[in-house]
Parts: C-alpha cells; sequence; structure tokens
C-alpha cells in the first residue's frame, strides 16, 4: 500500500483466542471460569458467532457436562437425542446395511448444529466475562521483540481492490496479548505460518484433509425421523476415494446432508461437489429429499490426519488448539468433543502456567491424543482403497490401536495424477434433477457476501504455474475442486486467463490444500466478509 | 442540538428470505439480523453532523424486545451518544411507530429526526411521513444530500423525474435514501466503549402510546418458484412457443 498508515492502536489482554469455534469459546469460557481476573478475547471473523461454522453434527456431549454442567437445562437451540444408527454400503441402485463400528455408536450424543452451539456457548462465555468480538478478522501475527507471538493485528477495512485505503478506510488495531490461542480452525491462515515460522511439523507427518459439504434441509411434514443417524460409503464414489457421506434427522422437519472425501484423491477431473450431488440421487436419499427445500449449504475442509500429523502445538507465546492443531477423530466421524477438550486443555494450562510454554507436553498426556493414538492407522489404512482400509480398520479396532506400527501420511497435494496417466473409473453418475442446479446456485444457500472492492483474498504467488504447468499436466483443476466456483479459466485471445471469483469464497481452505503446486494461499478477506450460514 | 436517529433490527440484505411452513410469518430461527441499511445510513449522517459541530448529540432509538438492544449497541459502536430501546413484545405498525416516535421526539426536543426512508423487511415507507404530519414540522424525504445552515436543512430529494432541492425549517424529519453516504465500519475498540454507554428501556405505554393495528396480515406466501426453461432452436420456435402460453 503507498499509502503509509499511522502507528496501531492498541488493546492489550492477557489472552487472545483466534475463532469462535467450538475450541476456541471453550477454551475462553473455562479461563474466565478458573481465573477471573484474566482478559480474554475472542475474535471471529464471521459477521456473526457460527456464520462460518459447519458440520454434520453429532457430538459426544461430555465436555459439555464438563464445561456447562446444567446444560441440559437450557439446551442450545438445535439439540437433538440420537435415537438410532445405521450404517450403508450403497451401489449405484442399491444398499446393504452395515453393522455400525463401534467407534460410530453414537448411543448418548446429540445432533446439533454447531453454529447454533457455538452461538450459544459464546452468550455463555460473554456473561463469563469474555470480550467477543465477531467481524473482525485476523489478519496479521503481531510479534513480541524477542520474536514470540505477541497477540494479532487485526485486517483493515475499507481498502480498495487495488490496496490502496477508500473513504471508509479503518485501521485495524493490534490485539496485545500475553497468550495467543489459535483456534482457526482447519488450515488457519496463521496457523498455517506459524507452524511454518516456528518449524512446528518438523517431527510429524505432513497433514491431511478432507472436503465436507453440506445442505439444511427442509423436508415435507413427516418425513423427518428426529435423532436419526445414518451414513453411507461406496457409491457415487470408487473404491479408491476415501469418503461417505451423513444424514443426520433433526427435528421441525429438519434434515442434515452431507458428504466428505478425502482431499488425498488421485483424479485431477474429480469434482468432490459434484459427487456430493450424485449421492443425494441415490433411491435412498432422493426419496427422502424430494419435495423439500434447502435452507443453507455450504463446505468446509477437515483435519483428517489424527495422531501421526498432529504438529507441535507450542511455540513462544501461542498455543494451537483443535483443528488448527487437527485434533478431529475420523473414525469417530467427530471432532468437536476434542476440539472442546482441547480448549479446556489449553485453558486450564494457561491459567496455570499464565504462558503457552509447557502445553505441547500437557497435551500429549491427555485423553485428546490418547483418543487419537488408539485409532491412528485407521485412516491412512484407506489409501489404498476402501477394501484394504476396512480390513485395516478392522485389525485396528479389534486390537485397540496397540499394534507396534504406525502407517505414514502423505500431503494431500502430492496424490493428485497427472491428467495423462490418470484414467477415471465409471462411477455411474446419473443427471441430477435435485436442487441446486450447480455451484453457482449452491453459493446462494450459503449467503456468502464480500465486498468485491477489496483486494483478492486468494493470493496466486506464482500466476504462470496455472496457465502452463498446472493447465498442462492437471487441468487446471482449480476449477474442479473449489466447491464455490470460484476459479474460473476464461478464454481471452491471447490464451486463457485464470478469473478469481473471490467473492463466492465460502472460506472451505480447499484451494491452499489441495492446489498441486501449493501456488493458491487463502488469506483472510475484510471482516465480516464470507458465508452467513444458519444452523449449519 | 440534539439529533435523533431511529433503527430497525431486520433480517439482513444478503439472507434468502423464507416463509414460514404454516405461512405465519417469515423464517427468523438462526438468521442473520441487522440494522436496516437506509436507518444506518440515517445513522451516519447524524454522526457526521455532530462531527461538523452541527449538533451536541445523537441519540439512536429502536422499537422491540431486548433483541433490539444488539443492534442500538451497534449504533452506539457506531458512535452514537446513548440509546433508549421502547419496549414493546410485538412489531408495531407504523402509525403506532410514528407516535412512539412523536412522544420520544418532544420529550428530547430534538432538533432533527433522521430515519431511513423504509425498512427492508415490510418496505412500508410511512412511519417518516407520519411522524412529520403528527408532529406538525416539516419533512423532507428520499435525501441524498443533507445541509445543515442557520436553523433550516437543505435536502436534494431522490424523486422520479430527477434530484429536487428543497428547505426545510427545523425542527424537522428527514428520511434518507440509498445514496446519501456510506455508513462507516465499527472499530473495535469502540465496542467495548460503546458497553459502557448509556442504554435506556421505556415502555411504549410510559410513553402514553397504546399499540393500534389497523393492518391485518392474513398470511405470507413465497413467490412462484421458476419452472424449467426450454432451449429453442430459431426465432420461429420462440414464437411460435410464446404463442402457445399465451405470452403474445
Amino acid at each position: 500500500m503507498n499509502y503509509t498508515a499511522p502507528e496501531r492502536e492498541i488493546m492489550e489482554y492477557d489472552v487472545v483466542v483466534v475463532g469462535a469455534g467450538p475450541a476456541g469459546l471453550a477454551c475462553a469460557l473455562r479461563l474466565k471460569q478458573k481465573r477471573d481476573d484474566l482478559m480474554v478475547a475472542v475474535i471471529e471473523k464471521g459477521a456473526e458467532i457460527g456464520a462460518h461454522i459447519l458440520s454434520g453434527a453429532v457430538i459426544e456431549p461430555g465436555p459439555l457436562n464438563d464445561l456447562l454442567p446444567d446444560w441440559r437445562d437450557n439446551p442450545p437451540p438445535v439439540c437433538v437425542d440420537v435415537t438410532g444408527d445405521e450404517l450403508w454400503y450403497l451401489k449405484k441402485a442399491g444398499r446393504t446395511r452395515l453393522p455400525t463400528p463401534p467407534q460410530q455408536n453414537n448411543h448418548g450424543n446429540v445432533i446439533v448444529s454447531l453454529g447454533a452451539l457455538c452461538q450459544w456457548l459464546a452468550t455463555h462465555a460473554e456473561n463469563a466475562g469474555v470480550d467477543i468480538f465477531p467481524g473482525f478478522a485476523a489478519a496479521d501475527v503481531r510479534y513480541r521483540e524477542d520474536g514470540g507471538v505477541g497477540g494479532v493485528i487485526i485486517g483493515d477495512m475499507g481498502v480498495d481492490i487495488d490496496g490502496e485505503p477508500k473513504d471508509t478506510y479503518v485501521q485495524g488495531i493490534e490485539i496485545h496479548a500475553q497468550v495467543t490461542v489459535l483456534a482457526e480452525g482447519c488450515r488457519g491462515h496463521l496457523s498455517k505460518r506459524l507452524i511454518r515460522k516456528f518449524k512446528l511439523d518438523a517431527d510429524s507427518d505432513p497433514q491431511t484433509y478432507g472436503i465436507g459439504m453440506k445442505e439444511l434441509w427442509r423436508l415435507p411434514e413427516g418425513r423427518v425421523q428426529p435423532g436419526k443417524v445414518q451414513h453411507t460409503m461406496g457409491w457415487p464414489l470408487d473404491k479408491d476415494i476415501y469418503g461417505g457421506s451423513f444424514i443426520y434427522h433433526l427435528d421441525n422437519d429438519r434434515l442434515a446432508i452431507g458428504f466428505v472425501c478425502g482431499l488425498d484423491y488421485a483424479d485431477p477431473d474429480f469434482v468432490p461437489f459434484e459427487a456430493f450431488q450424485q449421492l443425494k440421487h441415490h433411491p435412498m436419499i432422493r426419496e427422502l429429499l424430494e419435495g423439500g427445500e434447502i435452507v443453507s449449504s455450504g463446505a468446509r475442509a477437515i483435519t483428517e490426519g489424527g495422531f501421526q500429523s498432529l504438529p507441535r502445538v507450542e511455540m513462544p507465546g501461542a498455543v494451537l488448539i483443535g483443528d488448527a492443531a487437527g485434533t478431529l477423530n475420523v473414525p469417530k466421524i467427530k471432532g468437536t468433543h476434542q476440539a472442546m477438550k482441547c480448549g479446556m486443555l489449553a485453558a486450564d494450562h494457561i491459567a496455570g502456567a499464565d504462558a503457552a510454554e509447557g502445553f505441547d507436553q500437557c497435551l500429549r498426556d491427555s485423553e485428546v491424543v490418547a483418543e487419537l493414538h488408539k485409532v491412528r492407522n485407521i485412516r491412512p489404512g484407506f489409501q489404498k482403497g476402501m477394501w484394504k482400509g476396512l480390513v485395516t480398520a478392522a485389525i485396528e479396532t479389534l486390537t485397540g490401536g496397540r499394534l507396534k506400527r504406525t502407517l505414514t501420511n502423505h500431503a494431500d497435494h502430492s496424490a493428485l495424477r497427472r491428467a495423462s496417466e490418470f484414467e477415471a473409473p465409471d462411477r455411474g453418475w446419473v443427471e441430477r434433477d435435485l436442487p441446486p442446479r450447480d455451484r453457482l446456485a449452491s453459493v446462494y444457500f450459503a449467503a456468502t457476501e464480500h465486498d468485491e472492492d477489496q483486494p483478492i483474498h486468494l493470493q496466486i504467488t506464482e500466476p504462470e504455474v496455472c496457465t502452463t504447468r498446472c493447465g498442462i499436466e492437471y487441468g487446471h483443476p482449480c476449477t474442479r475442486f473449489c466447491p464455490a466456483n470460484v476459479y474460473e479459466m476464461v478464454e481471452e485471445t491471447h490464451g486463457l486467463r485464470l478469473q478469481i471469483n473471490a467473492s463466492n469464497c465460502v472460506h472451505c481452505k480447499t484451494c491452499d490444500i489441495k492446489d498441486p503446486y501449493q501456488v493458491i494461499n487463502w488469506v483472510t478477506p475484510e471482516g465480516a466478509s464470507g458465508p452467513n450460514y444458519q444452523n449449519m | 442540538m440534539k439529533i435523533l436517529v431511529g433503527i430497525k433490527r431486520v433480517v439482513d440484505y444478503n439472507v434468502r428470505i423464507r416463509v414460514k411452513g404454516d405461512g405465519s410469518g417469515i423464517e427468523t430461527d438462526g438468521v442473520k439480523m441487522s440494522i436496516n441499511p437506509f436507518d444506518e445510513i440515517a445513522l451516519e449522517e447524524a454522526l457526521r453532523t455532530k462531527e461538523a459541530g452541527k449538533a451536541d448529540e445523537v441519540i439512536v432509538f429502536s422499537a422491540g424486545d431486548d433483541a433490539c438492544q444488539q443492534q442500538l449497541r451497534t449504533g452506539l459502536a457506531m458512535g452514537a451518544d446513548r440509546a433508549v430501546q421502547i419496549q414493546c413484545d410485538q412489531p408495531l405498525q407504523p402509525l403506532t411507530a410514528a407516535r412512539a416516535m412523536l412522544a420520544l421526539a418532544q420529550r428530547e426536543e430534538a432538533g432533527l429526526v433522521i430515519l431511513g426512508k423504509q425498512a427492508i423487511d415490510d418496505d412500508n415507507n410511512q412511519t417518516p411521513q407520519m411522524l412529520a404530519a403528527l408532529w406538525g414540522r416539516p419533512q423532507a424525504t428520499f435525501a441524498s444530500s443533507v445541509d445543515l445552515q442557520d436553523g433550516k436543512a437543505r435536502v436534494i430529494r431522490e424523486v422520479d423525474a430527477g434530484l429536487e432541492t428543497i428547505e426545510v425549517n427545523l425542527p424537522a424529519v428527514i428520511s434518507v435514501d440509498l445514496r446519501l453516504n456510506e455508513p462507516r465500519f465499527v472499530k473495535l475498540p469502540e465496542i467495548m466503549k460503546a458497553k459502557r454507554k448509556p442504554l435506556e428501556v421505556i415502555g411504549l405505554e410510559e410513553l402514553g402510546v397504546s399499540v393500534e393495528n389497523n393492518l391485518a396480515v392474513s398470511d405470507y406466501t413465497p413467490p412462484p418458484t421458476r419452472s424449467k426453461g426450454i432451449v429453442v432452436d430459431d426465432t420461429g420456435q420462440l414464437v411460435s412457443e410464446l404463442k402457445n402460453r399465451g405470452l403474445i
């Protein structure tokens, strides 16, 4: 920027938490419960708490019992007790019921909207004295003189697409803190920077990811069976792609349907969004959805690397918690209880030590990591396809993870095969007629909004790679893996040009993860931009 | 001089509006709520007027249940000096809202009331005009420029034919249009300060106003969904398809 900004205004806190998800909010609330004298702030880039949160979500209520013992007297607005589990193996037209693996037994769990739960949790945290600031994005790290993390810098508002201040320009402030808690969720942009800077992943495998897409439907009266939990595997995926769907029956004729697939797929032509839409046309699901309407939709990447990909979770002045670290339990298909526990653990540690140092050991000695360790080989077992994966899963489940082996994780972006070397199998996909028609129609239900006159928040570090190598070798996979159709190759007189429709972005981070040349860098746009999910 | 600014809590303009299953209203469960965009512009104008030294105090008010305090706090964070919540448990129709505003304007001896030209939920565009009539003061509606000088307001109005410039004596009611200004972003430290600014809660009855519903809403229906289109081969087919549908 040509404009020389004056010195930034500063606010001082003891602890600043980046991200108002289950990990960040549980951490902030617990901190105030333990040490009322601490000043705690939570920064959230979504316009409202929950606006950027998307999850199934069936959760284990254990951490809630710990954090708010009377929570059931005043439960979050969407909260349905699970009444039964079903796991189906789908073929294009048929289906087979499979026994529910023990990790997926949801007896005693509840189906919630994680967005609504976070909003509810934020109210509790505010009542306990936490300052929560939705609509403000932590755009940068503030470093102390000794090089440690000393807080965050809030992004400037009112900057135009060329980086120049507009009439409405407001400089972001610095928030200084003793301890910075990074709770940005999967592939947080500051977490990514700090993991690199402090080499936090030097002793761990690369992190691996999945992309989850979800739609909330309102169905004709009487069709939903509140509390019913269904999962599927198989069609529309071939056996080489790890993934499956969830169908959660809520109250008031609402149904949450979603689809998750591993981002370690090899097929450069694969379109995760299309796979989700195909799934909805399986006879079993189509029958359920037909005549209903979509309330909200969206997408978000999740961490799948588990135990062996868990980076060091502390650095001078800061800690990583929840999915910013990668605590999700893949075989359970759950991350919320782990994120909350991890956040509470960090709070207990910070309340006692007044510092970040020592948290890594504390987490590794905890049941959060014990839970990840037990199932560490199940997800990597699927790298060789579904059937081998199921065998590994059975062995690891029977032995409780006690076998002395740890399978290795590989970076997802390196898994993509070149178009010339890969022949996609016939997945038997069908012609669709259920909404949404395409990705743009889907983005509409995410109510995503960005002021178009602001710097493009999807930075391409080496633009020439897109039209040359990446285009030739992989055929522009960004135009396919993005669930919001942000990336388009536009034909122009002198060839193809990459057009970035940044205002469509739903902040899922898939591009930052899957782009084979790692030239896409997702940074936060202006605060309050992005999706406005309702009860997701 | 005191400036009164009315703000209404409405469903955010980015949210896709959905009608409740039983047609009794609009779905607001889990939906993002905001200050009515026109009211935000009204508040911005009031703040700029005060910053230009032409007003002493900006009072932001809203009518509703406690949920509207969220929007009042945003108004305070933008820069209003204090807030008044007119407590009522049902949405007010324009005439009742105008009466409540009148009571407040008289109590505060307001020199100027600035309002959004309409709320984006019911799109009535009635309350500012009603308030002016009840108050017996001039109105300047659809303002795209406001200039205060010597107890008068010179207002450029957006009218069908173009722009109309009028001058009104203060106190007056100004209703604002979209192009008047671009509201400011709230600064983070201001949110903290706003928590300590006064927010008075006063019952509708305490203002001597009773609810009068002159309009009855029978039901809400979503607009018909667009049916699937067809691709025609040529103009001949286009004409015949349009004819078949009785459109030409």
